[in-house]
Formats: C-alpha cells, structure tokens, sequence
C-alpha cells in the first residue's frame, strides 16, 4: 500500500517541477546550464554530509556486524585464515577511508565558484610513479601472504589424517567414513540403486546392480510389447523415447558387467568397513579430516563457513579439502553463549528449487562421544553378509 | 557522403525513425531498449528484495504481478525467485550495461568525435541494433513461459542448466534464453567491428590516435575486447546446446537426474565455467571501461581542466584491457582446480589492480585544484568513482584465493560486483545520459531534478549494497531463497542477517521508485525540455561542433581539422577556458 503511495507521490513531484520548470522558463532567462554558485554550494554540502554519512555507516557496521556474526574460527588454517583476513582489511580500509576522503574533500574544495580559475596541470609523471609502485608494493605484499595461507590450506593432508567422503545430491548430504583401514571404497554412479544409495562397489553391489539394470530393461520391454500387441496406446514419440532408454540401459548394464574385470575382489574389500549416515556429519577434536566430494546429479559446493572452508562438489569427478577442527560444539556454545548452536554444512552453489534448504548439522566432539554416537546413528556403507 | 549527397537522400517515417541506418538514431534505439530493459531489470530486482526482506511473509504485492502460478497465496515459488535473479542478471549485465552503455555511447559519439560522417558500414549498424531488439523480446518473453524463464543463475552452469529433471527453468526456458544470447552476442560483435573498424580507417585531418578523446580510447578498446571474448561464450553455448539436445558428455558425467540416469562419461561442468569466465571476466570490463571513458571527458569539461594523465590513462586502459584476458580463474578458485594455477589467478588478478588504482588516482588529481560545475552528470561521475574505490577494495578481498574460500558464492561477492556493475557503470551511464542529451536530443534535461535523481540513487545504491557486504562476510550463501536454515543453528546470527535484508530491501525499493524522477524528466523533455544550444557545456571535443538539429553525414559542410587534443580547458595564455579541438593553434602556442 505504502509503496504505491511513495511512488504516485513521486510521479506527481517529477511532473510538477517539470512543468514548474517550464513555466518559470518563459519568465526568467535562466538556463538549464548555467549552474550557480549558490547551487555548487548546496551540492558540495550534500557531498560533504554523504561522505561523513557514508564512511561513518561503514564504520558503525563493522562494530555491530563485523566480528558479531560469525564466531572466532573453529578450524587450524581458518585461524590462519582469519590473520590473513584482518590483516588484508587493514590495507584496503585504509586505502578506502583515505582515498575516498580526498575524492569527497577536494570535490567540495574546489566546487565552482564565479571567477575562480582551475590549474592547467595535464601530467605528473613523479606522481604517476608514486602511486603506481605504493599500490604494487602494497599488492605484492598481499600476493606472498595470501599465496603462503593458500599453498598450506591446498598442501597435502598428514599422515594422521582421516578420509571422510561427503555424497552431495539433490538435497541431501551424506557422510561416508573410511572405517578402521582408513580407504573409502570405490564408489560408482552406475550402483546407484535403494539397496545401494551411494553406489559403493563390491563383489555381491556388481552383481544387484546388473539384476536392477535387467529388470529396468525387462519392464521398458515388456511395456514396448504391449504396445506393439495394442494392449496399451503410446504416441510414437513416446515409443522412441523407450526404446532409446532401453538401448542405453543395455549399454549401462555392459559396463557395469565391465566393472567385474576391472575391480578385484580383494581390491574391494576396502568398503567393508566404510560406514554413512544422513542426519549429521560428526568430527573429532583435533583430528585432520580430508573431505573427498562426490555430486550424484550437479553441481554443489560444501561450505563450512565456521571452519573457514569450502570446496565445489562437481558431478564427475572427486574434490578434496582438508581441515582439522579445534573447537567443540559444546565450547563454541559456551563461547556465543547460545546453547542452541550448532556448527553447520550449507551447500553453497545453486543446485535446485531447495538450494536454501540443504545443509547437515557439523557437530565435533571427544572420541568417546563419537564412538556412542557412531553406534546408534550410522549404518554400514554395505550389507553385512 | 557530402552535403549534395546529402541533399538527394528521401527520407520517410521508417527510414528516419525505425529502419535507420545514421549512427545518432541507432544510439538513440539502443539507449531506448536499454531503457525499458532496465525498468524490466530494476522491477525483477524489487521482486526478489520483497522476498529476502519479508520471507514468508504473504505479499499481496508478489501475487498482483506473479499470479497464482508463481505466488499462490502470496508466497513466492522458489523456482520463480531463482528465475528472477536469473534474468535480472541476464538483463542488467548483458541488457542493460553491455547493449545499453556500448551501444549507446560508442553509436552516439565514435562518428561525432573523431570527425566522421557515420559508422563505416550503416546498414551492419542497423542489423546490430535491430537484433539487440530481439535478443531483447526474447528475453523478457522467456519470463511468461509457462515451465519458467531459464533459473540456473545468469551463468547457467551445468548440468543445472542441460536437465529440465534437475530444475523446471532449463527447459524451455533454457532454450530461449540461448537463443536470445545468441542473437545478442551476434549483435554486440558486429556492432564491435563496425566500432573498431570506424576508429581505425575514418579519423579526420588531424585526428592522431593520441589526439582522441578518452571516451574513444574506451570504446575503442572495449570493442577489442568484445571481438576477441564473445566468440568464447558462443563456442560454450554451443558444447551446451549438444549436450542438451544430442547427448553429448562435453559437460556432462556420471549424473543421475530427476531419478534418471544418465550414460555420459568422461566430460566435466569445469570445461564449462572456463569457457564462460574466459567470456566472463573481460565482460565485466566491456561493461566498465565505457563508464571509465564516459568519467573521463565529464569531469574534465565539468572541472575546467585536462583530464590528469592523458597518456596513463591510455595505457591503463589497454593494461586493463590485456589482463582482463588472464584472471578468468578467480571465479574458480574452489572448483578444485589445480592449486598452482589458482595461484597464477591471484597473481595476474592483483595485478589488475594497478592500473585501475592508477585511473582513480588520476580522476582525484583532475579534481584537484579545479573549477567543478556540479552538473548532475558532474555529480554521478563524482559518484562512479566513488563506488569504483569501494568495489575495487572488496575486489583485492576476494583476488586473495585463501580469502575466497570464506566469501565465493556468498553475499559478500554479490555485493562487490554490483558495487562496480551496479554502481559504477550505472551511474557513468545515467552521467552520460545527462551530459550528452543535449546532443541526442536537441534539448535540456531538468538540472533541478537531476540533482534530486542523484542524491536519492547514491544514497538508496550506497544504503543497498553496503550492509550487503556484512551479511556475506557472515557466511550468506547467493541465491537463497530465504534464510531460514539459520535458525536451526546459529539464531542470532538469523536475527543479524534479517535484520541487514530489511534494510536492503528498503532502500532498493526507495532507489527503484526513485527512478521514476529520471524517467520521467528523460521522456518530458525530448519534446518540452529546454531547447539547447550548440555546445551547452563549454566542452572541447568535435561532436560539439555538429548542429543541433541532426543531419545524415553530421557537418554540413567540410569535415572538421583537428589541431590539438581534447583537454585544453584553462590553458594558460587562451581566452576562454576552453579551446575546441578544431581550433588551429596560434603564433607562438605550443601543442601539449
């Protein structure tokens, strides 16, 4: 309501002052040029009032939201993170609040004024090095810290470090632990059935998912007979479309067949341990995890935005980034003093209609809580024989 | 062409107004499209604010203009608030700042200014703004289909984008959308080879490349830029039509979607979004160096003095210019890319850095110590410049790749683009506009509310995307429909983040009214505005020196001799505090 209120009254203002102006055109012999001192003036005050207005909103922002609304880093590069971030703020703020201040400052300095004369200075070339090599030096600086933060963040996990795949989808995430042997096992999209949600690959998950590719083959037959027999009517599109489907289901089901030769059985027997759930990713206090990232349909981006890390899921191949948690949930709620927080997973690249809604609790916790934990909320990646 | 053929030409309703071919009315064409497009683009953009700022919250507003489909009950689809800032984006980058600043102002002022009769084909100049036309249509067509405009975000990354089973929008939306590019890419590379072609083969007697303004040297460039990045973005467009339509794995492997599963192999999304930045990144300064150039003539003429650094401002142009072609990869940073080559991005992206400071270095210097006539024009280059140092600081933030692992894809990227896009280019565009119709129009704009669009447009622009920027840093992701994952683990900062959407979504509803002041005075006074005379604003360069009714082939008699270069305001020893660029020297001056 007010909205259409606001913006009738502001046609109306545009229309009177343009026929304002119009009217008092034929009077006076005033040009829409000619702008006067008194005019200059006006606007350099409002310049001058903008300027204090605007770097002093940015101000008041950075105390109430700067630091407020994201807790202390809970990961070991994010503190490394946090220095570079700090750090880097300190040069460009400056750099904004100064130069912004000579943009504003000599704009209402040097306003026009009737008789005034401006200076005839066309080029400096000292000057134009000055501030072509500050701002270099300035910038080089930022280059060598920020490229050592990022070879350490991108360098090699440790030895001690613990592999955890997240399986990002449409929209989900689930986690799925390497197990005692410390090796995801060998995961593939073919899989992918109700027995097997993540695909991954043994022996007896081979052989189901030939016997689901035969029965998806058998029924789009079967449907293609009865359509031949009359029994039931589809368009001839819709016959096209099947028997295309059908075709390539057949050529799926020939590589998976392929899977066979490639994959050992004792190669595989790194899944037998793996273990996955879907309701909350749990981590250990001071353990190094190398996350590794799979996308069943397109493309997501694992953001951790406590733990300072973040890492695109792309459908095709397998992502990596490695963090180690320093802080539990039980501290981090003490130190925001809000009993309900929790650390969180959010998917971070526009996947879907629910983009906004897929994310999984982080919760980091001792060991001991862990293994209680583990017990009641994961199940084996693969059917216990 | 003379003056006597000049004579002979017949002019009719359609060939003067709608199938022209003489470079002034095209500008005038593409400035108009722009116009509506952006009307279009800004309305989108309240759309989508009502929802970030009252989430869930049944908007009477939302249902009277996304009906019952889009917002049953008031509540908008999600689906739909993707579609939105889907073609807001697509609008506003390509639309608005690409068709509507080059378009415009290289059309308007590459022929007048360097003392030419025309572009050096017309009739290419004709079809280019004839296809921006319907790139156009098409584009704010797709938002009436009935599955949903294209919503995959504007850079419609796959496979999002190749499988209607994955999001209702890259079905038929998808397909206009492409073909609307396409079409609009073919009219922004013609238009670019008519703009190179001209600057290059018809400069007048005199016109040395380093006696042309600095609005040539932009467009010049930009032009090049165009030329060389479009193609890249074509080529992706195709790889994607394939896949869609043929079944090709270029980025597409082992993905079951909408339950279905699929037999490509081998290919990868990351091809994609390496063909896209590698358009992308240069885009963005196809979008800015017009605005730059536009900033640079304004100010001078409105400071009575050369712009600063005439010859630093040429070769950070083309410095810009041959970076933009190598820092694409900061886009990328966490796709997973190889880290080294992550690292050359931050290099080369910092490094752009440079001459981009070395330009507001410069505009600074040219306010110094000169006689500033706040004309609004004035006032919006003051305020481009402004906004291009606060955009420029976020922008070393987020060239830092270790940083960008906090702020990629977050709100805090959002605000720094619309800051340079947003802001800069934007308000160099309405400076542009204010300064140059006089010449595209015959007539004056009203001062007095210029100033009134001004103050409201920097203060709404500023009030908009400044707290914006907080609520990225804060870990916001883009392109969400509403926050409401954050009350089941962090409520406070729920809270902060409501809170910062309210006041964006106020001032962008008060900045969108706002423009209703500048519509207005534009279309009033092309028939009731003052009646101008030759050179309003005192200014040096040669399109002051065509009369102010149009004529095909712009001076009615010889073409003008160049003697000097543009910036001789307040030369010691001249009359006037300005010297025209077609004045012959006198005994004893020296040339700068």
């Amino acid at each position: 309501m007010i909205f259409w209120i606001i913006t009738i009254l502001t046609l109306i203002t545009a229309a009177q002052l343009m026929r304002a102006a119009s009217l008092s055109r034929k009077i006076s012999n005033k040009k829409e040029e000619d702008i006067s001192d008194s005019s200059n003036n006006w606007n350099a005050f409002g310049l001058a009032l903008f300027a204090i207005g605007m770097l002093g909103s940015v101000v008041y922002m950075m105390f109430k939201y700067g630091n407020g609304m994201l807790p202390e880093a809970a990961s070991e590069h994010g503190q490394q993170i946090d220095f570079l971030f700090n750090l880097n703020w300190i040069i460009v703020l400056a750099v904004f609040f100064l130069v912004n201040g000579a943009l504003f400052f000599f704009a209402v300095k040097y306003r026009g004024k009737e008789g005034q004369k401006a200076y005839y200075f066309a080029h400096d070339n000292r000057l134009e090095m000055i501030w072509t090599v500050i701002p270099a030096s300035a910038l080089a600086v930022i280059i060598i810290l920020g490229l050592r933060t990022w070879n350490d963040i991108t360098s090699a996990p440790s030895d001690s470090t613990k592999v955890v795949e997240l399986f990002g989808e449409q929209f989900s995430w689930t986690a799925r632990y390497s197990g005692e042997d410390n090796k995801l096992g060998y995961a593939d999209y073919k899989l992918i059935n109700g027995s097997n949600p993540l695909g991954v690959v043994t022996p007896e998950s081979i052989v189901l998912g030939i016997a689901e590719m035969d029965k998806t083959i058998d029924k789009l037959y079967a449907r293609l007979q009865s359509d031949s027999a009359g029994t039931v009517m589809f368009s001839v599109a819709k016959v096209h479309e099947m028997n295309s489907r059908m075709e390539k289901f057949m050529r799926i089901k020939e590589r998976i067949i392929k899977m066979q030769h490639h994959y050992t059985a004792e190669k595989l027997v790194v899944a037998n341990d793996d273990f996955y759930t879907k309701s909350e990713l749990h981590l250990v206090i001071g353990q190094e995890y190398q996350f590794i990232f799979r996308s069943k349909d397109v493309l997501h981006s694992a953001y951790f935005p406590h733990f300072r890390a973040q890492m695109n899921v792309v459908p095709g191949q397998r992502t990596k980034f490695k963090f180690k948690p320093i802080i539990t949930t039980k501290d981090m709620r003490i130190s925001r003093d809000n009993p309900d927080f929790n650390y969180v997973l959010l998917c971070n690249k526009i996947c879907g209609e629910s983009h906004s809604n897929m994310k999984m609790i982080v919760v980091v916790e001792t060991q001991e809580e862990f293994d209680v934990w583990k017990k009641e909320n994961t199940k084996k990646a693969i059917a216990q024989k | 062409m003379s003056a006597n053929a000049q004579a002979h030409h017949k002019e009719s309703f359609i060939t003067k107004y709608i199938f022209s071919q003489d470079h002034k009315m095209i500008g005038k064409q593409f400035l108009i499209t722009a116009i509506f497009m952006a009307i279009v683009g800004v309305f989108l953009s309240v759309l989508f604010r009502v929802q970030l700022g009252w989430p869930g919250e049944s908007n009477s507003f939302l249902n009277m203009f996304l009906g019952d489909t889009w917002a049953p009950e008031g509540i908008m689809h999600r689906g739909m608030y993707l579609g939105l800032v889907t073609i807001h984006g697509t609008i506003m980058v390509f639309f608005v700042l690409t068709g509507g600043l080059s378009g415009t102002f290289s059309n308007l002022l590459i022929p007048m200014q360097i003392g030419a009769r025309d572009m050096a084909s017309g009739f290419l100049n004709m079809l280019s703004y004839w296809m921006f036309l319907l790139s156009s249509v098409l584009m704010v067509y797709s938002l009436f289909l009935e599955t949903g405009p294209a919503n995959a975000g504007w850079t419609i990354y796959p496979p999002l984008s190749v499988f209607q089973e994955a999001i209702s929008g890259s079905g038929m939306g998808m397909n206009v959308w492409l073909i609307s590019m396409t079409i609009f890419i073919a009219s922004s590379l013609i238009g670019s080879l008519n703009y190179i072609v001209t600057v290059l083969n018809l400069r007048t007697k005199g016109m040395k490349m380093t006696r042309m303004p600095l609005t040539i040297w932009a467009f010049f460039v930009t032009a090049i830029i165009g030329v060389l990045s479009f193609p890249v973005l074509v080529s992706a467009v195709v790889l994607m039509l394939m896949d869609r339509l043929m079944g090709t794995s270029f980025y597409i492997s082992d993905v079951i979607v909408g339950g279905e599963m699929m037999e490509q192999s081998g290919g990868s999304p990351i091809l994609y979004e390496h063909l896209f930045w590698f358009l992308g990144h240069p885009e963005v300064y196809i979008i800015l160096l017009p605005a730059l150039g536009l900033t640079s003539e304004i100010v001078s003429t409105n400071a009575r003095k050369p712009i600063f650094g005439y010859r630093a401002m040429i070769g950070s142009i083309l410095a810009i210019a041959f970076l933009s072609f190598i820092v694409w990869g900061h886009h990328m940073f966490i796709t997973g890319m190889n880290p080294f080559l992550g690292g050359v991005f931050v290099f080369t992206t910092l490094l752009i850095a440079i001459p981009s400071a070395v330009k507001v270095f410069n505009y600074i210097t040219t306010l110094w110590k000169g006689n500033l006539r706040f004309t609004p024009a004035m006032l919006f280059s003051i305020g481009l410049v402004s906004s291009f140092i606060t955009g420029g600081i976020t922008g070393v933030i987020l060239a830092d790749s270790a940083l960008d692992i906090q702020v990629h894809d977050t709100m805090f990227v959002v605000a720094h683009f619309h800051v340079v896009m947003g802001m800069s280019a934007i308000l160099g565009m309405f400076a542009g506009v204010y300064h140059w119709f006089p010449k595209m129009y015959g007539r004056m704009m009203n001062t007095k509310l210029g100033f009134i669009h001004f103050w409201v447009t920097l203060v709404s622009a500023y009030g908009v995307f400044l707290p914006m920027h907080f609520v990225g840093i804060g870990g916001a992701p883009r392109r969400y429909y509403d926050y409401s994952v954050y009350e089941s683990f962090d409520g406070e900062q729920f809270e902060m983040i409501m809170d910062l959407n309210v006041i964006i979504s106020i001032f962008a509803i008060v900045g969108a009214i706002g423009q209703i002041l500048f519509l207005y005075n534009f279309f009033y006074s092309i028939k009731n505005g003052q009646k101008a005379e030759q050179n309003p604003w005192k200014s040096n360069t040669l399109e002051w020196t065509t009369p102010v009714e149009h004529i095909h082939g712009n001076w009615p008699g010889d073409l003008p001799t160049v003697h000097r270069w543009p910036y001789d305001y307040s030369k010691p020893g001249a009359d006037e505090d300005f010297i025209m660029q077609n004045v012959p020297l006198k005994d004893g001056e020296e040339e700068h």
